[in-house]
């Protein structure tokens, strides 16, 4: 389906801010560089706030897919 | 964090208020901020201290007056008011289930996660002396209790400074 090795998901359907990059830092802690994590949320806002987040962090924003209410982020640990 | 980012400027909030709203607001923030891997501190002072003060222990303080403001002042982070519409009560009950089913977190699940974030909570000296309040009063989660000036050394390197 995706094009991406993904190591961890990271479901975050019916969160809402700041839930969802607050869930993708604490997910990321446990993860090694370069590895690979897909996060999957419906807060449209995170579309906008989990790139920026990944900017201020460091991390690699590879690709955002969109399957009916459902938002596929893809980020590399940086 | 294990975020990389280290040279990340402070972000420093005082929490006056002891609105149920306003808090969610202080720790929205500060978890954000704190997921960002700005290194977060958030300065509890006078009514603010309500948000992170230990359930029960009605009667605190020395004299009739501290024991008198502290019981008509009760309050813990599952019983704070809202700065508006209130109505006795009615309100933090609607709201808290507003919010519970659009899944936000509850403010006493806020403390825990802005908490493991490393979110720094300081209880203010003065308001302490003055209401006769304990660090034994506070949770857990909370750290040393500072004044003034402490909170100005971290607050005067950081970018992000908040009155709430």
């Amino acid at each position: 389906m995706t094009q991406y090795q993904v190591d961890k998901t990271l479901d975050a359907r019916g969160l809402c801010c700041p839930m969802p990059s607050v869930k993708t830092a604490l997910a990321l802690e446990g993860m090694a560089d370069s590895e690979v994590i897909e996060i999957l949320t419906d807060d449209p806002v995170s579309k906008r706030d989990l790139p920026l987040w990944a900017q201020a962090t460091g991390n690699k924003l590879l690709g955002i897919e969109e399957a009916g209410t459902t938002i596929k982020i893809y980020l590399r640990k940086g | 964090m294990s975020n990389k980012v280290t040279n990340q400027k402070p972000v420093t909030i005082v929490l006056f208020s002891g609105e149920l709203d306003k808090a969610i607001a202080a720790f929205v923030i500060a978890t954000s901020a704190a997921s960002m891997g700005m290194p977060v501190s958030i300065f509890f002072t006078f009514w603010g201290l309500n948000v992170i003060k230990k359930e029960g222990g009605l009667l605190k303080g020395a004299n009739w007056m501290q024991k008198m403001l502290n019981m008509m002042n009760y309050g813990h982070s599952r019983r704070l008011a809202i700065s508006k519409m209130n109505m006795l009560g009615m309100g933090p009950a609607m709201l808290k289930v507003m919010m519970s089913r659009k899944r936000v977190p509850s403010l006493a699940e806020f403390i825990k996660t802005a908490h493991s974030l490393g979110v720094k909570f300081y209880p203010c000296e003065m308001s302490m002396t003055v209401m006769g309040l304990k660090k034994e009063n506070f949770i857990d989660e909370c750290g040393e209790v500072i004044g003034a000036v402490s909170y100005l050394s971290i607050a005067k390197d950081s970018q992000v400074n908040l009155f709430i």
